[in-house]
C-alpha cells in the first residue's frame, strides 16, 4: 500500500505516523527518545523499526515529512519600534512562526543589548519598526548595529519598505538576510504571513545544519517546518477547509505540554455583543500564544507561582496534597508518569491550571468606559465568547478519561467577567495524537488533511445546544 | 510632494465617530495621508500612532466636554517620546459649558498646542492651517 509518513522530532519523543493514502487512514503510529545529543537518525530508526513491527505488510512510503522542536526549537529575536506596535507586531509573527520568542526589544537599540543578543543563542532575529513609508530612522540604526556588532545570526526583515534598500547595503555581506513584508504595513493591521513563511523557509535550510541534525536530510524528504507552526496549519485547515472540503469554522486549540501550554486560535474575534469598540493592534486571525511557564513537569513549580493556593483550591482539595512537593516531584523527574489515582487527579488538576491561565492570556478583554454618555465598552483582543469549538491536545488530554473535565477550565466563569473565554462551546480532543503529523500533510494535500482531521478529532463532550451538561 | 502624514483621533472616553469619519474623508481628498486611529483614544495610542508612521502632526478631536482634561501633558509627552516639535492641532467642544473663548484659546496653547479651533469650525479651516504650517 502507499503510504506517507510524518515524523515529529519533540523535545523528548521522536514520534512517527503512518498513513494510508489510498484509505486515508492511520496504519500505526510509534515514539522512541529523541537522540539530538548524538544522532537524531538513531531514535528515529528505532521509532521506525517499532512502528514497522507492527504494520506486518509491504508498504510504499511516498513521502516522508517532519517538523522538530527539537534542540529548544526555534529561538528568536523581536525587534521594533514602538513595544505595542511593531514590537508586539513582530513578535506575533515569530509566534506564529512556532517559534519560542525569547526577548522583544524596542526603540533604537544600544550596544550592551547587542552584547546580550550576540549571546542569546537565537536561530533568527526579525527585526521590524515603522509602518510603510514610516519612521525610518529606528530600523536603520538597529540594522547599522547589528552589522556594526558584527551579529552572526540570519535577520528577517519586516519593516518599513522604503528602507529596504538602504538596510540591504549596510548589511552587505556581512550579515545574512532576508527581507520581507512588513509586519505593520500600515497602522494597527497587522500582516504576519509573509515574514511567517520566511521564517520557515530559513528554518528549513537552517535545522539540518543543527547538531544531530546532519544525517536527518538524507532519509528523509525535508523538514518543513518548526511543530508548533505544523499545529497551528493544522487548526488552520481544520477550520477554514478548502475549496473542496468544508471545514468546521471558528476553534480553538489547547495544547498542554511538559514545558508549555499552547492556545491556537482561529476566528476573527470580531465583539458578538453590540455596541463595543475595538481597540488596540489587529489580531490575526490565525493566533498562537504559548505560555512558557505554563506546562506539565519542565516548567511545573512556576505552574504553581502562576496558581497559588487560591486557584489550585478552585480544582483541588488543596488539604489532601503537599503542594510544593507535588509540583517538585514532577519538576525534577520530567518523565514521572502518573499511577496512582491520587497522581492522576493531581496531574488533571495541574492541567486545568494550565488550561484556565492559558486561555485567560489568550482571550481579549472587554472593559468599560464610564463617559458623559453612559457606559460603553471597548475590545482589546480577541472575543471567543461564542467560539463554538475546542480541540484539547497534548499528553495529559489525550491519556485522560475524560478531557472534558479539563477544558471545562477554559470556559467563562463569572468570578472573571472582564475575559473573553469562550462560554459554550463543544469540546474535541485529538485522540490519535496526530495534529502535528496533518499539518505537515497539508502541505501536500489540503483536502485529504481537512478529511482526515474530521475523521480523527472527536467529539468528547461540553455544549449540548442548551440541554444540561 | 511626499504626502504629509497626519494622526487623527478622538481623546478620552469620547465616542463621537461622525466627525471623525468627515475629517478622515475631507483630510484624504484634500491630499493628505491621514492615519485615523479612531474613538476612544488615549494620549498614548495618539503618540505611539504618530512615532511609527513618522507623523508631520497629531489632529485632537474632542467632543464631550473633558478635552481639557484628557489633553493635559500631551506636548510634554510628545517631547518625552521624542516627537520634537511636532503639530498639535485640537478642536470639538474642548471645554465645559459656555466660557469665553480667548481664554480656552489661550489656556490650550500654553498647554502646547499649535491651533485651537472653536465649536463649529469648517473642516477647510484646518485644511488651509495645516497647508500654511507645514510649508506646502
Amino acid at each position: 500500500m502507499d503510504c506517507y509518513l510524518f515524523i515529529d522530532f519533540g523535545s523528548t519523543y521522536t514520534k512517527v505516523t503512518l498513513v494510508d493514502i489510498a484509505k486515508e487512514e492511520i496504519v500505526a503510529t510509534a515514539k522512541s527518545y529523541t537522540t539530538v545529543e548524538t544522532d537524531v537518525t538513531t531514535g528515529y530508526n528505532e521509532a521506525s523499526r517499532k512502528l514497522f513491527s507492527k504494520v506486518g505488510q509491504e508498504v510504499n512510503i511516498v513521502k516522508k515529512l517532519a517538523c522538530s522542536s527539537a534542540a529548544g526549537g526555534l529561538k528568536i529575536v523581536a525587534i521594533g519600534l514602538v513595544p505595542e506596535l511593531t514590537a508586539e507586531a513582530a513578535k506575533r509573527a515569530a509566534i506564529g512562526a512556532g517559534a519560542r520568542v525569547i526577548k522583544t526589544y524596542s526603540h533604537n537599540l544600544n550596544s550592551s543589548e547587542l552584547v546580550e543578543i550576540k549571546i542569546s543563542n537565537a536561530d533568527m532575529i526579525l527585526l521590524a519598526g515603522g509602518t510603510d513609508g514610516g519612521n525610518s530612522d529606528c530600523i536603520i540604526h538597529n540594522a547599522e548595529m547589528i552589522a556594526k556588532h558584527e551579529i552572526d545570526i540570519p535577520v528577517v526583515v519586516a519593516g518599513n519598505k522604503s528602507c529596504n534598500d538602504e538596510i540591504t547595503n549596510i548589511f552587505g555581506d556581512t550579515v545574512e538576510f532576508y527581507i520581507t513584508e512588513n509586519v505593520m504595513p500600515s497602522l494597527n493591521n497587522i500582516n504576519v504571513v509573509p515574514a511567517r513563511e520566511t521564517i520557515r523557509n530559513i528554518f528549513m535550510k537552517q535545522i539540518v545544519h543543527a547538531r544531530g541534525m546532519e544525517n536527518v536530510e538524507e532519509s528523509i524528504s525535508g523538514i518543513l517546518m518548526p511543530t508548533p507552526a505544523s499545529v497551528l496549519k493544522a487548526a488552520e485547515t481544520l477550520s477554514l477547509g478548502t475549496k473542496d472540503e468544508e471545514g468546521i469554522g471558528d476553534l480553538a486549540i489547547v495544547d498542554i505540554g511538559g514545558a508549555t501550554t499552547d492556545i491556537h486560535s482561529i476566528g476573527e474575534g470580531a465583539p458578538s455583543k453590540p455596541g463595543v469598540f475595538l481597540r488596540g493592534l489587529e489580531e490575526p486571525v490565525a493566533k498562537r500564544t504559548v505560555e512558557g511557564d505554563l506546562g506539565m513537569r519542565y516548567s511545573s513549580t512556576s505552574v504553581y507561582e502562576a496558581a497559588g493556593n487560591r486557584m489550585m483550591k478552585k480544582y483541588l482539595n488543596i488539604d489532601d496534597y503537599d503542594l510544593e512537593e507535588e509540583f517538585r516531584k514532577r519538576n525534577d523527574n520530567t518523565s514521572f508518569l502518573p499511577e496512582n489515582e491520587k497522581d492522576i487527579f493531581f496531574d488533571e488538576a495541574m492541567a486545568k491550571v494550565c488550561a484556565d491561565i492559558s486561555m485567560k492570556r489568550h482571550a481579549g478583554i472587554v472593559e468599560s468606559v464610564y463617559s458623559p454618555l453612559g457606559t460603553i465598552h471597548s475590545q482589546t483582543g480577541k472575543d471567543l465568547m461564542e467560539l463554538p469549538y475546542i480541540i484539547g491536545t497534548g499528553g495529559v488530554l489525550v491519556n485522560s478519561k475524560e478531557p472534558a473535565n479539563i477544558l471545562e477550565a477554559v470556559t467563562f466563569t463569572i468570578d472573571d467577567p472582564e475575559s473573553l473565554k469562550p462560554r459554550n462551546p463543544k469540546f474535541m480532543i485529538d485522540k490519535e495524537y496526530i495534529l502535528s503529523a496533518m499539518g505537515l500533510l497539508a502541505m501536500v494535500d489540503k483536502n485529504m488533511a481537512v478529511r482526515m482531521l474530521k475523521k480523527y478529532i472527536v467529539m468528547c463532550g461540553g455544549n449540548t445546544n442548551g440541554f444540561e451538561k | 510632494m511626499d504626502k504629509k502624514t497626519v494622526v487623527l483621533g478622538v481623546i478620552g472616553s469620547d465616542c463621537h465617530a461622525v466627525g471623525n469619519k468627515i475629517l478622515d474623508h475631507s483630510l484624504t481628498a484634500a491630499g493628505f495621508n491621514v492615519v485615523n486611529i479612531g474613538v476612544l483614544s488615549p494620549q498614548e495610542d495618539f503618540i505611539n500612532a504618530a512615532i511609527e508612521t513618522n507623523a508631520d502632526a497629531i489632529l485632537v478631536s474632542s467632543l464631550y466636554g473633558h478635552g481639557e482634561i484628557d489633553c493635559r501633558g500631551m506636548r510634554d509627552n510628545c517631547e518625552e517620546a521624542g516627537l520634537k516639535d511636532i503639530l498639535l492641532y485640537v478642536g470639538g467642544n474642548i471645554v465645559v459649558g459656555k466660557q469665553d473663548w480667548n481664554e480656552v484659546h489661550a489656556r490650550f496653547k500654553d498647554m502646547g498646542f499649535d491651533r485651537v479651533y472653536p465649536p463649529g469650525t469648517s473642516v477647510e479651516t484646518s485644511i488651509h492651517d495645516l497647508r500654511e504650517d507645514l510649508g506646502n
